[in-house]
């Protein structure tokens, strides 16, 4: 009967293995692609075989005794107790353990902590909740945050099975690219909270902290595709703000870095154009549901007594400079998102939430107007100083 | 003195007082700790139903339950509730009804501020649970409340400062009364070195108590000004520094985790020896293991910032310190073994409890070492390894030692045997399921994966799974003691116990020479002689 409850009770677990088993899931650290990382893995290792040995020997003693000086088995209590020369050996044992880590440890230390002859930097800046990545060598400079398809599987009951998004929670709109086989520098802070940028595959994160600047570097040897997350709580969507790092053969960097120039200047080019109001709220929708619908959610409702809804709302059915001014500074919570989105994009969402979301104030802004907003509220800043 | 113990004499007789007024009133030290006790236990079952809700929403991916911010608000509170509410209480329950007993002293030194010290704490967790309710919602930002994140706090910031500095309160005077008791009321033969391995513990852990509790209402009270009085603490537009926080923070929160596992020790060195049949291997050595525990927690803080950037002499003198710590535990660890070898040793439900702790704390211990070496750490940090790490040293070790503690004295306490069989039936259903619930996040952290996220990518989906398994498995088991308690307290298995309970006994602690239950006061004269078999002779 027992024997019967028990394989039940395996095979339940095992149905349970097998049957979810849709990624390749790992027990242990990766190796990771760097230098740096290999020598973190090593560490690890060293590190949990001497645990491995060392509990092998206090457990293997713990369940002899266990075993063996059992009353049921007739084994009589020994009295002894304190021995000075027993007690100074196991204190010695573990502090020359303790020297063996420590050297390895230091080692690695110092390495990851030198970042200098760096062949290029990068800054990189937490905002809740994307990634700004700031090329200081080249006038290379965007936001990275969730992709949509996994943005749209993440909300609340969505319906759609994670299972079924490639790279569900770790793929973003626009990745970080990067050279092999280069020293690169990588500068972080942040915007409003802390953040912590990690890529498992470099081997180490490091937070960004408001207001400071810390340091680390990377020297990848092998091209491919890196995902990583945010590692410090940074409030509601904490868990949506994943890291991808492309590491490109140096010639297919460049080329990236060219083809970034002329994403610029098409950028340009469009938020000089005239758009009609349609092209925008189609556009609007989607900049919406990438930056807003996190805290405004999806129907513009809000969330009473912490996200303020759009729907109805005073500031977005009042004047436009109004409302421009507030999504370019930012309140409370809520980013200056003067520096995130582009004109377009800009105008693109402030047309649709004045004219979507049960709004209807019946006019269409142009990125050109966002422009002259953009430029106002800028002096007026420099006034204010 | 003299004139208190001129009036004592009419007292002396008196029984608790009637109805319910007597557990607001009382001065007893029984008594209040057994609030203290039940307390904590609904507040186990309190912020365990909220564990229940983090494992519920990460049994798949994808969000099913509830919503981020939510799911933030449950692991700061689950952490608070846990901390402050369930573990820090339990253990003041059990110094409450154990030190005097342990010291032959008649009550606790202070017995109205005993009192007040318990009824604060309630406040406290109330006003703390209150801002689940509030605009906004509970605090989100972690246990560790950072800036800038927890001034995002809506309404609930004040009141959740308001409750820290409460429960801060209630601590400190609880660490003074155990304190000044243990100082001026030990019987005379009872010298420090032949204190009972858990008062000694206690000692060390009210200093502890003293010295951080300030500090930390002092971190949060600077929250408070930052927020609504313009200061710049914390903000470094204000030229302030968010990071400071993190030092101070730690500052308090290093020998606060000690908090909740020194007073653990001494209750696996108390209930070892007996079933053991065997003197504690090294009393002494014990004793200066805590101390010097206790004192490396005052210098090894930053070792949880390793990745907020500081500098290389920062980072590796915070990586020394914090390997030291390792040789006291082995220490400790090594003497609990030593205590088991060549024993005559039974497995009542206690020392199954206590052996569990021995080994599933060393792994919490071992995964402490690793996370030691920093630039590991860099890997580590802020993830599910961390996690399990915690949970390690936390659950099987504290819990599991509070429940042990619960076993070995309800006898003493109610006079009535608990059912061994149904206990011995949620200890190995608390030891499985603690390991499949803890055990795969260990994999899940190497694996990735960050903490204090509601939703994950599908390749940690798995182990998630199977943790959550465990939980809904451990969560559960735990009401087996909440029934075991009741039914010892309502007469138990029938069967009368000793004043003994268990076997020799008498030779380790002066509580077991007294009546179960013991009367109403206890040692209103001191003891002639104190057992010395587990201390120095």
């Amino acid at each position: 009967m027992i024997k019967a409850k028990q394989f039940s009770a395996v095979l339940t677990l095992m149905a349970f293995g097998p049957g979810s088993a849709h990624a390749d899931y790992t027990l242990n650290l990766m190796k990771g692609v760097t230098q740096l990382s290999n020598d973190v893995y090593d560490l690890h290792m060293l590190a949990l075989w001497i645990c491995v040995f060392v509990g092998i020997g206090v457990f293997g003693t713990m369940f002899y005794s266990i075993y063996y000086h059992r009353k049921s088995m007739g084994h009589k209590a020994e009295q002894f107790h304190e021995n000075t020369t027993v007690e100074i050996i196991w204190t010695i044992i573990p502090t020359i353990i303790l020297i063996a880590m420590a050297i390895p440890a230091t080692k690695t230390m110092l390495e990851m902590n030198s970042t200098e002859e760096a062949e290029m930097s990068i800054k990189i800046t937490g905002w809740q909740w994307k990634w700004e990545y700031d090329y200081l060598d080249n006038d290379i400079h965007f936001f990275s945050s969730l992709d949509e398809a996994s943005n749209k599987a993440r909300q609340k009951n969505s319906g759609i099975d994670p299972r079924d998004v490639p790279h569900y929670l770790l793929n973003v709109d626009k990745p970080l690219v990067i050279p092999v086989n280069t020293k690169i520098r990588f500068l972080f802070t942040a915007a409003d909270v802390i953040h912590s940028w990690w890529v498992p595959d470099l081997g180490w994160k490091k937070d960004t902290v408001p207001g400071f600047i810390n340091e680390s570097w990377t020297y990848v040897e092998k091209a491919g595709t890196y995902r990583g997350q945010c590692a410090e709580l940074c409030g509601k969507d904490h868990g949506f703000m994943p890291i991808v790092v492309i590491a490109k053969e140096k010639a297919d960097y460049d080329a990236w870095v060219v083809e970034q120039s002329g994403l610029a200047t098409a950028e340009e080019n469009a938020a000089e154009k005239e758009w009609d109001s349609e092209e925008l709220i189609a556009k609007g929708e989607k900049v919406y549901a990438n930056n807003c619908a996190s805290c405004h959610m999806e129907d513009g409702a809000g969330i009473a007594g912490t996200f303020p809804a759009i729907k109805g709302s005073a500031i977005v059915k009042g004047e436009l400079k109004e409302q421009v001014n507030l999504m370019l500074k930012g309140k409370g919570m809520m980013p200056a998102f003067g520096q995130m989105l582009s004109a377009v994009d800009f105008a693109a969402v402030s047309t649709f939430i004045r004219n979507g979301l049960g709004n209807s104030v019946g006019d269409s802004v142009q990125p050109s107007e966002i422009k002259i907003l953009q430029s106002e509220r800028v002096s007026e800043e420099d006034g204010e100083d | 003195m003299s004139a208190v113990t001129a009036e004592d004499h009419d007292h002396h007789d008196h029984g608790p007082a009637k109805g319910l007024l007597r557990w607001v009133i009382t001065t007893n030290h029984k008594d209040i700790g057994t609030l203290y006790l039940l307390f904590a236990l609904l507040m186990f079952f309190v912020g365990g139903t909220m564990a229940l809700i983090i494992r519920a929403e990460l049994f798949e991916p994808g969000m099913q339950f509830v919503n981020p911010q939510f799911f933030n608000s449950m692991t700061t509170m689950h952490a608070l509730v846990m901390v402050f509410g369930a573990v820090m209480p339990a253990f003041v329950g059990l110094a409450n009804w154990m030190i005097p007993m342990m010291i032959g002293a008649p009550d606790m030194a202070l017995p109205r501020m005993n009192n007040m010290s318990f009824w604060m704490l309630v406040a406290g967790i109330l006003l703390l649970a209150s801002t689940l309710l509030m605009e906004g919602g509970a605090p989100a930002s972690g246990w560790t409340l950072y800036p800038p994140l927890v001034l995002q706090t809506g309404t609930a910031l004040p009141f959740a400062i308001f409750s820290v500095h409460l429960l801060g309160i209630s601590s400190i005077m609880g660490a003074i009364n155990i304190i000044a008791t243990i100082f001026n009321m030990r019987a005379p033969a009872m010298s420090l070195m032949k204190m009972p391995l858990f008062v000694w513990t206690w000692l060390i852990t009210a200093f502890l108590l003293i010295a951080i509790m300030p500090v930390f209402a002092g971190a949060v009270t600077m929250l408070l000004t930052d927020r609504f009085f313009d200061t710049s603490f914390f903000n470094a537009a204000g030229g302030g520094d968010p990071v400071l926080y993190q030092h101070i923070f730690w500052f308090f929160g290093h020998p606060e985790v000690y908090v909740m596992i020194l007073p653990t020790f001494g209750v696996a060195s108390t209930i070892i020896p007996v079933f053991a049949r065997k003197p504690l291997f090294g009393y002494a050595s014990m004793v200066y293991a805590t101390a010097a525990i206790a004192f490396l927690s005052f210098i090894v803080w930053a070792h949880h910032m390793f990745t907020v950037g500081m500098p290389i002499a920062g980072e590796l003198y915070f990586m020394y310190a914090t390997m030291l710590i390792a040789i006291p535990t082995a220490v400790k660890i090594f003497n609990w073994t030593a205590t088991m070898w060549k024993g005559a040793m039974t497995f009542e439900t206690p020392m199954l409890f206590s052996i569990a702790f021995v080994v599933l704390f060393t792994i919490g211990g071992f995964t402490g070492l690793m996370m030691a070496l920093a630039p590991v750490d860099f890997q580590y940090h802020d993830t599910y390894f961390i996690v399990a790490h915690f949970h390690y040293t936390l659950v099987p070790a504290s819990v599991f030692i509070l429940m042990a503690a619960g076993y070995f004295w309800l006898p003493k306490w109610t006079g009535n045997m608990y059912d061994e069989k149904l206990a011995k039936l949620h200890f190995w259903l608390s030891a499985i399921s603690v390991n499949i619930l803890f055990f795969p996040q260990h994999f899940l952290g190497l694996a990735g994966m960050p903490r204090r996220i509601p939703d994950y990518a599908v390749q940690f989906a798995d182990w998630n799974m199977i943790s959550s398994i465990g939980a809904f498995i451990y969560g559960p088991s735990q009401l087996i003691f909440a029934y075991i308690v009741y039914k010892t307290i309502k007469g138990g298995t029938g069967e009368k116990v000793t004043g003994e309970v268990w076997e020799g006994a008498k030779e380790q602690s002066l509580e077991w020479t007294l009546s179960s239950p013991p009367p109403y006061h206890t040692f209103t004269t001191p003891p002639k002689d104190v057992p010395t078999m587990s201390t120095s002779r």
